[in-house]
């Protein structure tokens, strides 16, 4: 199982041991880690959950696809970092990874 | 009694139903009828209605994907089952796709991003206890008038920083937006509409140039649309200046004063509800997002097909319009356990589809958790029991699904 840290905007960090094959969104709110929303339950039709994943991490996490990139230009603090974690599918390739969450979710 | 309101919702044809009849949500005969559709059809084409013919999509997972798709489901022109009236051609980004509609988005949405609604909240909060401590105790009045519609103009005030004295300006405005026969079977005629969007125009025209006269340190809307590249010089596009204004205060009005007041009538109607909030309020933030669902302040909202689509097993044409009804999505078992049941701490509270889905998806839907939630924290402090004590009047439109009054009595804590 690969090990996946996500650090809250206050600094709080969380390390799961994530599913292999299970989006990242699903494996944080598997671990109860706070600040992802994920409204609308991994359809990629809400964004609330954003996340930004390290610059190490980006080819391992993949590209955006158009939908998620559409969705991703509404956030107000939208970087080239962001992504949506229900569109992040957990590989082994992930071990280590780090990604940071937003000081909010709309 | 006109055709849809007469037939039997148990067995008349559904080709005999008027889908987009007002007075099904005025009524509140609603339920049976779009439980047909979910069960019987769910994208269902009506070939004849006031709004000419449309499709019905009425199951949760269908319209989360049109939501989604806004390729193949436009929102230009319009995102009402009726046609805009072209005498006033406001042009506003939720009727319009991507990129010019992200660009505008942009623009505005950061007024109601969460860091920006922190510095409101102590202001929002001394509003709403100001109203709340003027209520009458022991006699009856209209929950509508003198709390939902009083706090929302108070909150619309606010977030344009629009003068206090004149704010009941903002709620006419909004109510005569979306109010006319053609639009959403409305009683507001096309003059008034016309006459009213003037004047709004001419107002915030006037605001616009004495706050660029006076610039200020602050989050109100129009300083934010003024700072921004893309926006600065709106004020020079006045149908696009328009647009804006009545997307911000339409989309800041009905909704959060029709779910200030459902939240009442839900839990009179589901006391088991009430008693549990009573002995816990850290349920509210739960049971705002219930509210939020359980009422469904918007019905509905309109879409475009842009070239010929299969979907749901129906062959939709070309330029057909799409109704995605966002209270029945609500009400799908399929998506929803106990879907017509108000349960305050449901699991996922937040998987409604009342902010809609996708690149539309509402703007302001944290603000509007937070007036919410701000208002029954204040509301549990003061009041044991909001009764309801008569039978609540409806808007008659297919789009509002709201109150105009609601008799209660407060009883203290």
């Amino acid at each position: 199982m690969p090990r996946i840290t996500l650090v809250e905007f206050n600094g709080t960090s969380h390390t799961i041991e994530a599913e292999v094959g299970k989006s990242l969104m699903l494996n944080a709110i598997d671990n109860s880690v706070p600040g992802i929303d994920a409204d609308c339950g991994g359809a990629c039709a809400c964004g609330t959950c954003h996340v930004f994943v390290e610059p190490a991490w980006s080819e391992a996490a993949g590209e955006s696809n158009p939908l998620e990139g559409a969705m991703l230009s509404m956030r107000p603090d939208q970087s080239d970092l962001s992504r949506l974690s229900c569109q992040i599918e957990v590989t082994d390739a992930m071990d280590g990874m780090v990604v940071r969450l937003p000081e909010y979710q709309m | 009694m006109n055709q849809a309101t007469s037939a039997l919702p148990h067995s008349a044809p559904l080709d005999q139903i008027d889908f987009s009849d007002p007075n099904l949500l005025r009524d509140d005969t609603w339920h049976r009828y779009f439980a047909r559709l979910r069960d019987e059809s769910p994208v269902h084409y009506q070939a004849e209605s006031p709004f000419g013919p449309f499709w019905s999509i009425t199951r949760f997972d269908d319209i989360v994907a049109v939501d989604s798709n806004f390729k193949d489901f436009s929102s230009e022109p319009a995102i009402l089952i009726g046609d805009i009236p072209d005498d006033m051609p406001a042009e506003m980004f939720i009727a319009m796709d991507p990129p010019k509609h992200d660009v505008q988005r942009r623009a505005v949405q950061s007024v109601v991003a969460p860091r920006n609604l922190a510095e409101m909240e102590v202001l929002i909060r001394s509003r709403v206890c100001a109203i709340l401590d003027g209520l009458p105790v022991g006699e009856t009045f209209d929950w509508v008038s003198d709390v939902s519609i009083n706090l929302t103009t108070q909150m619309l005030a606010t977030l344009f920083d629009f003068p206090f004295e004149q704010r009941h300006k903002l709620t006419y405005w909004s109510d005569i937006a979306a109010g006319t026969e053609e639009m959403t079977g409305g009683d507001v005629s096309t003059e008034e509409r016309m006459e009213g969007l003037k004047e709004c125009l001419q107002t915030f025209t006037a605001l616009w140039h004495e706050r660029k006269a006076n610039p200020r340190d602050s989050f109100d809307l129009i300083t934010l649309l003024q700072r921004d590249p893309n926006t600065a010089d709106m004020v020079d596009k006045p149908m696009e200046y328009l647009g804006n204004l009545m997307l911000l205060i339409v989309g800041g009005n009905d909704t959060t004063r029709n779910s200030a007041t459902g939240g009442v009538l839900a839990l009179n109607l589901f006391p088991e509800e009430y008693d549990k909030l009573r002995a816990d309020h850290s349920l509210i933030p739960s049971m705002v997002s219930e509210i939020i669902r359980w009422q469904t302040p918007l019905a509905h909202m309109r879409r475009r097909a842009t070239r010929d689509i299969e979907f749901g097993g129906q062959q939709i044409k070309k330029d057909d319009k799409v109704v995605m009804w966002y209270m029945s999505g609500n009400r799908d078992e399929r998506a929803i356990a106990s879907p017509d049941q108000f349960i305050i701490d449901r699991e996922n509270p937040r998987h409604h589809i009342s902010f809609g889905f996708g690149v539309h998806r509402c703007m302001g839907n944290r603000l509007a958790e937070m007036q919410l939630r701000i208002l029954w924290e204040e509301i549990m402090q003061r009041f044991r029991f909001v009764e309801v004590v008569g039978e609540p009047v409806r808007v008659k439109s297919n789009f509002v699904k709201g109150y105009e009054s609601l008799p209660v009595r407060v009883h203290p804590v």
